[in-house]
């Protein structure tokens, strides 16, 4: 059991200005998973790119399968057994799953045509060996992102790799469709087959993994059984000072008295929302806790007018407030940081200053001039007091990690003196560290009187954030907690026991 | 940018248009007799004139990430209606009325790619077909000579051939007005910033409470606008308005001057410098062939090299 399938022994790799790798070491036994932990910019991607050949590595040796290599392109890595599915899949929506499953290597007939027959058999075969049973013939892009994903695994598998690297694998998927994944992770270590897990969620490395190595600063700071660590160690070991524990903090509910700051009253859009009522009062942190799809994001869309309510009214300030688009919400005083950070949130080649002031800059104007000098002196302010780390305020966006990307747009909101801040999945893909200095924003906004509308998927996070905590289910408001009830069980409790009732009525 | 310094390529791909633009010279230096007279200066400005206006107009519709390719046709439209209108009316009246249906020309592209979502390319294609349409109809299918127009005609084609303070080219008015205009707003303006945030990401944008569409409105509006006084100017100079000629293919060098320039195709950001630069290189190009008696065929199939060239340079650049 014990062979090792994976050396790495002081790799160093180098970007102009930044030492990114400073002779890291890492070891992978066959069929163990792997996980590879950091915070980010820790340096764990330009190892798995250096790994599958998209980079090339400046010093030190890889050992794979016992012979040494250095794979110069993703196919050579392909080639030798090393197989990745990235954070964003890198498959074709368009055409149909078994297209997808043989894309590049299709198998060809006697006359050299495309032998479909044989790649749909195939296909289906290594699906169900997956235990995913789908129409092979369907295009990709009508299946879920779970389905997909599996289809990504499906693929790696069938190149008969040796070693799976699986960057973020659940950041799409729900609850269910994770336990789908694990299935296969598992199946997959019965086969023999490493997997090189990456992932930011920590009860998920305790559940899935073997073994894991840390990584801090481009540096190796050790490898560990899963058994003989705990999480709390974990993130110490992470961050590199010992953390205190992440509890809630908030008592008593304070706000009854407070006057709404917004309020939907009857919203209702197509299939996701079907009536919803809720309010929103000052200085207070709401949660909306429920499933994936249960309409939690669209209410957040709704009140920034980035999409239109069929049907519905909207108060804000306690006066009916048609709101039409972002601009007329952010008018208003509204801030809205989206679940999606790279498509709807960053500008991404624009640098770190605009991205952070261009919402604000209509304000920052003498006769549509920018006023560089006030820009410069909000963007500096905001770069230290949120602890921004960039090499300057030019650099664009697009090359920060994703905490600091988060942070530059909480700061393009907070520096337009918002009322309600909402903030949908605000830690998603971020660190243990930046998630930390997040939540501590969240509390600072709240106690300045800036009401917060709060969406994660997370329960851990609504727990020690929210004052009050609102559950959505099927496009409606189902539960409401406050105050001391505000618990991880009471809150899965009212999600859990809701959908018990929905079922008894249909029975 | 800053990770240029210390490292001499990524400094010669910034500068490449620049380097390229100076390499062309050097050789005409050694290769083309009297390259260095007055004469060829003059030579340039006027001729360089519609590209300069299309192209920085085109400049702000490629940082957007489109692309318009109907401002050679709104150039012989506008030429035309001016042409038409100026012995019934005035020379100024009849230049505002070009500019004006031009300019509206421009913001019903901008709200048909903004509002509608409609590819760019697409409907500047549709566009560039019938605004030429439209341009021949008003000018009856046939050219209409300005000597023929009386007063105001001779006129307009004095205006085309007047040298400032006896030897500059007009031209270098109009080309130095769009220049500052563009550059200033593009550097300095908080509507340059949110034309490059939409051309970056159009959904971030929006989020961030820009209004697309009126951006767009506005880039494809100046984009008319210039290929409107563009198409007047050109005509001026050679003292004819043809529906069917005037500003044909004007479109193509003038997004020829833009990506060598280095602004990129997928949009985000806009060099006006760079497409300056860009545009000079295709002139020096078209006029060392015509110094040295090579066929004008040589001179395009030379300008289809250096354009690829370009994008090869700048393809690191760009991502």
């Amino acid at each position: 059991m014990a062979e090792t399938l994976l050396e790495i022994e002081g790799l160093e790799k180098s970007f102009p200005g930044v030492h990114a790798l400073k002779g890291v070491r890492l070891r992978v036994q066959k069929g163990e998973v792997h996980a590879l932990m950091g915070e980010n910019g820790a340096g764990k991607s330009t190892l798995i790119k250096v790994l599958t050949g998209i980079y090339q590595k400046n010093g030190g040796t890889i050992r794979f399968d016992g012979e040494e290599i250095n794979v110069r392109t993703p196919m050579e890595a392909n080639e030798k057994g090393i197989s990745t599915i990235y954070q964003e899949l890198n498959l074709v929506p368009f055409q149909t799953v078994y297209e997808n499953l043989f894309l590049g290597r299709e198998p060809l007939s006697r006359y050299g045509q495309i032998d479909r027959k044989k790649m749909i058999a195939e296909a289906r075969k290594i699906l169900n060996e997956l235990g995913v049973s789908i129409d092979v013939t369907r295009p990709l892009g009508k299946y879920s992102t779970a389905v997909q994903q599996m289809v990504a695994i499906a693929r790696a598998v069938s190149i008969n790799a040796k070693l799976v690297i699986m960057d973020e694998p659940t950041s799409s998927l729900d609850s269910k469709e994770v336990q789908v994944l694990y299935r296969i992770i598992r199946q997959l270590k019965s086969a023999g087959i490493s997997v090189i897990f990456i992932s930011h969620k920590l009860d998920e490395i305790f559940e899935i993994c073997d073994r894991m190595t840390i990584f801090k600063d481009g540096e190796y700071v050790g490898d560990y059984d899963i058994q003989e660590i705990d999480q709390l160690r974990l993130v110490s070991l992470m961050v590199g000072r010992d953390m205190a524990k992440l509890e809630r903090t908030k008592r008593e509910y304070g706000f009854s008295d407070m006057k709404p700051i917004a309020e939907l009253k009857n919203i209702r859009q197509g299939m996701r929302l079907n009536g919803i009522n809720l309010d929103i009062r000052q200085g207070e942190v709401v949660g909306l806790a429920g499933l994936l799809g249960s309409g939690r994001t669209e209410i957040a869309q709704i009140l920034f007018g980035s999409v239109m309510p069929d049907e519905g009214e909207i108060f804000w300030l306690g006066e009916k407030a048609p709101i039409h688009s972002p601009a007329d919400a952010i008018r208003r005083g509204m801030g809205f940081c989206t679940e999606d950070r790279k498509t709807e949130g960053i500008i991404p080649h624009l640098s770190v200053r605009e991205n952070m002031t261009i919402a604000l800059l209509p304000r920052l104007q003498t006769f549509g001039f920018v006023k560089t000098k006030k820009q410069n002196a909000i963007v500096k302010n905001y770069i230290d007091r949120l602890k921004i780390k960039t090499p300057s305020p030019d650099q664009a966006i697009c090359n920060l990690s994703g905490g600091n990307q988060q942070k530059v747009l909480l700061a393009r909101w907070m520096c337009m003196n918002p009322k309600l801040m909402i903030l949908d999945e605000p830690t998603r893909g971020i660190d243990v560290g930046a998630k930390a200095e997040i939540e501590d924003l969240i509390r600072e906004l709240s106690s300045g009187g800036i009401s917060v509308l709060m969406i994660s998927s997370e329960i851990a996070e609504l727990e020690r954030n929210c004052d009050r905590i609102i559950v959505i289910r099927d496009g409606k408001v189902t539960g409401e907690l406050t105050g001391e009830e505000i618990s991880q069980n009471s809150i899965m409790e009212m999600i859990a026991k809701n959908g018990l009732e929905e079922v008894k009525k249909h029975d | 940018m800053t990770e240029a310094k210390g490292r001499p390529l990524l400094y010669l791909q910034k500068y490449s248009a620049a380097v390229m633009l100076l390499f062309f010279i050097l050789v005409n230096a050694l290769l083309t007799p009297n390259f260095f007279k007055a004469g060829t200066l003059n030579n340039v400005i006027t001729q360089i004139c519609p590209t300069i206006l299309c192209s920085m107009g085109m400049t702000l519709v490629i940082s957007t990430g489109g692309i318009d390719i109907s401002v050679g046709s709104v150039m012989a439209m506008s030429g035309v209606i001016t042409a038409r209108l100026m012995t019934g009316i005035g020379l100024i009246p009849a230049l505002a009325v070009a500019v004006t249906v031009s300019i509206l020309i421009g913001c019903f592209t901008g709200f048909m790619v903004g509002k509608l979502r409609l590819q760019a390319m697409v409907v500047t294609l549709g566009l560039m077909l019938g605004v030429r349409g439209v341009a021949q109809v008003v000018c009856g299918g046939r050219d209409i000579y300005f000597n023929k127009l009386g007063n105001v005609g001779v006129q307009l084609s004095q205006w085309g051939s007047y040298k400032i303070a006896g030897f500059i080219p007009v031209q270098i008015v109009p080309i130095a007005l769009a220049v500052f205009f563009v550059w200033i707003m593009i550097e300095k303006t908080v509507l340059g910033r949110q034309i490059q945030a939409v051309g970056d990401s159009l959904k971030s944008s929006t989020l961030a409470g820009i209004h697309s569409v009126r951006i767009l409105m506005i880039v494809y509006g100046l984009s008319a606008f210039f290929a409107a006084f563009a198409g007047v100017f050109q005509a001026a100079k050679v003292s004819v308005a043809a529906g069917s000629s005037l500003g044909q293919l004007a479109e193509l060098d003038a997004i020829a001057a833009v990506v060598i320039g280095g602004t990129p195709m997928i949009g985000g950001k806009a060099h006006v410098v760079g497409t300056i630069v860009g545009a000079l290189i295709m002139q020096v190009i078209t006029l060392t062939c015509v110094m040295n008696n090579i066929p004008d065929q040589y001179a395009q199939v030379f300008k289809a090299a250096i354009i690829v060239a370009a994008v090869f340079i700048q393809r690191e650049q760009t991502k």
